[in-house]
């Protein structure tokens, strides 16, 4: 499978990162090297495999479902780029 | 007297017990040693008050005989892990001037230890990189240049920071993290000891994720013995990672120096490639004429499924960085850029934040998860992954106790020189740490001798899940054979 550049600009979309339109040629020929790379996997038979959750046998623990950290609103906002009044703020998403 | 920063950390520790130098006077002297390194781009930012003021702490714990494992020893911690008011950016712009209000896990261990932090390390950006070259800094320089060269060659990556800190004696160890190679290929590419443990022995809280299904922290030294103080420390069960493991630590450092005798070690025949450098070839072969020499049984092993290693983690990995960096939006944290409306302005930001190579994965990451495709990818990728496992299980279970493996197909190679050539080239760097991730086992990278122009080489060995103690038995019996490689000329003093 490869990739042409009407590709790139709906990946890049979907990954929420604007591209110039001059970029495209340059990243659909980087994708497909990656891409023709990964292809020698649909050499291997894997019918019957599992695919791998997890690498070392364990049962993910459980706790209470109750509030171990928190209380620090501030500390949530210290790195904001734009906060007010305890909230991180954004441009307007709905009209 | 040996200069302090010339100690192992293991004789640092001695001195400083014995009273023969106070942990004061050790960090001031790695703190001029950074000074006079800023050509080599090893640390993104110094801190030397921070330093001050706990080896000051330090001494005085030692004065009043209350010591912890690491008293008083001076550190260098890579930039992926949070430090608690003190900037942590991965190594990206989108990071901007990141101040986290917590400490990592891994770090939180180490300064309970009475360790000392002396600044943060360079790395690749979001620790995607084999080079150190996609830092958002710039490159690190490697304290290592070819004989009668003066070639700047890169200290291998993504810890590449790191691993130049401790072999240019700017720290007397360092942290790092590995999701592919990222410890043991700069470890190899510097003459310095990497291990990688076992998936789960270190808490990955509070290290900016990469790969989560891959990524663990380890440490860097410039001995066996050092690097098996700095994990006994480093390790351990955390709650806030649900992956850690609740198992005790043991005492790496009495495994150092522990026999071999009767360990099995398997040579997997597929890591011998085509068209391997002989000079390779021959360390690889003269590691297991060591181990054999110190009454180890070598055994030819295959691990049949090692080919699809490398392409199955380009799968993997990008597809869980892309999940992962989603965060990076502008709004939390970091730097924001405007646009019309909300989606734009993560796309602005974005766009503006990450680096090509960061930008590369999280679209090949994207585009194997997106609708239609994640069968034919991503799952296909993590039945692989099962069948790289198996392979291991398979040997394991037949009664070898470690693999031992070149760590690199070749010594480290010049600043610039990869970037041409298409990403993939870069990858292959990989190829023989790759697997491990993969299976989440152990890994050290131990300096094993030098290439015909006198680069440093390293061998890997690779264990059974939590069979670290078995690799540092094994890597110091190399050590002890091969010697020590410290870095001689230190020509950025000028």
């Amino acid at each position: 499978m490869s990739v042409d550049q009407a590709t790139v600009r709906r990946v890049a979309h979907l990954a929420r990162i604007s591209v110039r339109e001059e970029e495209l040629g340059h990243l659909e020929k980087e994708l497909n090297a990656i891409l023709e790379f990964v292809e020698q996997l649909a050499d291997l038979d894997v019918s019957g495999v599992e695919p791998l959750t997890s690498v070392v046998p364990m049962e993910l623990p459980m706790r209470e479902d109750e509030v171990t950290d928190g209380h620090c609103p501030e500390k949530v906002l210290a790195n904001a780029p734009q906060s007010e009044g305890g909230f991180f703020t954004v441009p307007k998403v709905v009209e | 007297m040996t200069k302090l920063t010339q100690l192992t950390l293991t004789q640092a520790r001695e001195g400083l017990a014995q009273g023969e130098f106070t942990s004061v006077e050790l960090t001031q002297a790695y703190l001029k040693a950074m000074e006079q390194a800023r050509p080599l781009n090893a640390y993104v930012l110094e801190t030397p008050e921070i330093a001050l003021d706990m080896a000051k702490e330090s001494d005085r714990r030692i004065a009043s005989g209350d010591t912890g494992s690491l008293e008083g020893i001076p550190l260098g911690i890579k930039d992926m892990f949070c430090t608690e008011g003190v900037r942590t950016t991965a190594c990206s712009k989108i990071l901007d001037d990141f101040v986290p209000q917590y400490e990592s896990s891994v770090t939180a261990n180490l300064w309970r230890d009475g360790a000392v932090m002396l600044g943060k390390l360079n790395n690749d950006e979001f620790a995607m990189g084999s080079s150190n070259e996609t830092s958002a800094f710039g490159p690190v320089l490697s304290p290592w240049r070819r004989e009668g060269d003066d070639t700047y060659l890169v200290p291998g990556g993504s810890s590449g920071g790191s691993a130049a800190a401790v072999s240019a004696f700017l720290c007397a160890g360092a942290t790092g993290t590995d999701t592919g190679g990222s410890i043991r290929q700069p470890a190899a590419f510097t003459g310095i000891v990497g291990i990688k443990p076992t998936y789960g022995r270190c808490s990955r809280w509070g290290i900016v994720a990469f790969a989560s299904s891959l990524d663990q922290a380890g440490p860097f030294a410039r001995t066996v013995n050092d690097a098996a103080l700095l994990l006994r420390s480093m390790a351990g069960y955390d709650p806030k990672d649900s992956t850690s493991v609740n198992r005790p630590v043991p005492d790496y450092e009495e495994a150092v120096g522990a026999s071999i005798k009767g360990k099995r070690i398997g040579i997997p025949r597929e890591y011998r490639m085509d068209g391997m450098a002989d000079e390779i070839d021959a360390l690889w072969r003269e590691g297991a004429k060591w181990l054999e020499d110190a009454g180890a049984e070598i055994v030819d092993i295959s691990l049949p499924h090692t080919q699809y290693a490398l392409p199955a983690y380009y799968i993997v990995a990008p597809a869980e960085a892309s999940s992962n960096l989603a965060r990076f939006d502008g709004v939390r944290y970091g730097a924001r850029v405007p646009g019309r409306d909300v989606v734009e302005m993560y796309e602005n930001t974005r766009a503006a934040g990450f680096g090509p190579e960061v930008r590369r994965r999280i679209m090949i990451g994207t585009y194997v998860l997106s609708a239609g495709y994640y069968d034919a990818y991503y799952l296909r990728a993590q039945k692989v992954r099962s069948l790289i496992k198996r392979d291991f299980d398979t040997v394991f279970a037949q009664g070898v106790d470690a693999v031992l493996t070149p760590a690199t197909p070749s010594p480290a190679f010049g600043i610039g020189e990869k970037l041409k050539a298409d990403p993939v080239e870069m990858y292959l760097n990989d190829v023989f740490t790759v697997t491990v991730n993969m299976a989440g086992l152990p890994g050290i990278s131990v300096p094993a001798g030098l290439s015909a122009d006198g680069l440093p080489l390293g061998l890997q060995l690779i264990g059974r899940p939590f069979g670290e103690e078995t690799l540092f038995s094994l890597a110091e019996v190399i050590e002890e054979a091969a010697g020590r490689f410290p870095v001689e000329d230190l020509w950025w003093k000028g």
